[in-house]
């Protein structure tokens, strides 16, 4: 019932950023080129995606998942340097193809050639993180 | 175009939707990097069929959707180094730094976590920069 429930979610998830516009590269990068011509659109995707979520978090409080005995547990909440220097690589690689990982996966059945280029490469570097993270403790 | 922004929204409230169900139903975060990032690299092999489940509906629905209406262009570039680059720094970035747009963005943003927020603010400011250096100054992309 619960990989049921998460393909539901996924679907969800890859319906929503396919409708929003999110797998256009050029609506990402519009939304980042602030010097250019700016396009918001993202910033109404992030806005509506913020509004349930919040919801459920109030709900959270106190109660147990439908399907699960408990919550993920909250991160370290330490504000460190690994937060700071990984949002700053995403970031740079999120710029330059205007691509993140959701909307990576989403467009993959029609992002031809280069999309799959991306999803390869992201994979990699998904792969070389805990090496890197050593480093960086 | 308020148009795109109307159909932004809208596939906002279904991206929050997602989001809100899996953490309900399923108590889990609903973000991309740490989904597809746990299988890659093996720490998230726990529930691995539920992290398969929700990347074959990631993938599927979209190509069923395209399929129905037509193909919608990613417009990505077609400089495969830069393609290259910018996926090799998305992996690592959002593995190290614990998340991407879904997990920190919208995940923690909604619940006012300092390290969403910080996250956020950093990416999005260093693609901002990325974006002006690498297209009106250097005209890479």
């Amino acid at each position: 019932m619960r990989n049921f429930m998460a393909f539901i979610v996924g679907s969800l998830f890859g319906a929503g950023l396919l409708i929003s516009g999110m797998t256009d590269t050029k609506k990402v990068q519009g939304w980042l080129d602030v010097f250019g011509d700016w396009d918001p659109t993202l910033a109404f995707v992030m806005g509506g995606a913020i509004v349930p979520m919040a919801v459920a978090w109030r709900f959270v409080e106190g109660r147990k998942p439908m399907l699960r005995d408990h919550f993920d547990a909250a991160s370290d909440p330490k504000v460190g340097r690994k937060l700071v220097v990984g949002s700053v690589l995403f970031g740079i690689g999120w710029g330059l193809a205007g691509l993140c990982p959701g909307p990576a996966l989403a467009s993959l059945s029609f992002g031809g050639f280069g999309g799959i280029i991306f999803l390869i490469a992201m994979l990699a570097g998904m792969l070389w993180a805990p090496k890197l993270r050593k480093v960086l403790d | 175009m308020p148009t795109d922004w109307i159909m932004g929204l809208f596939g906002g409230l279904l991206i929050g939707g997602a989001a809100a169900i899996f953490l309900l139903v399923n108590g889990r975060i609903m973000g991309a990097s740490g989904i597809i990032g746990g299988l890659v690299d093996r720490s998230g092999l726990g529930n691995w069929t539920e992290k398969a489940a929700l990347i074959a509906g990631l993938i599927i629905v979209p190509a069923i959707m395209t399929l129905a209406m037509g193909v919608k262009p990613t417009y990505l570039t077609e400089n495969l180094l830069v393609i290259a680059i910018a996926g090799i720094f998305v992996g690592v970035g959002t593995r190290i730094a614990n998340g991407c747009t879904s997990g920190h963005g919208v995940c923690g943003i909604s619940r006012l976590s300092l390290r969403g927020i910080v996250a956020t603010v950093f990416y999005i400011g260093a693609g901002g920069l990325t974006v002006v250096l690498f297209k009106h100054v250097l005209g890479v992309i």
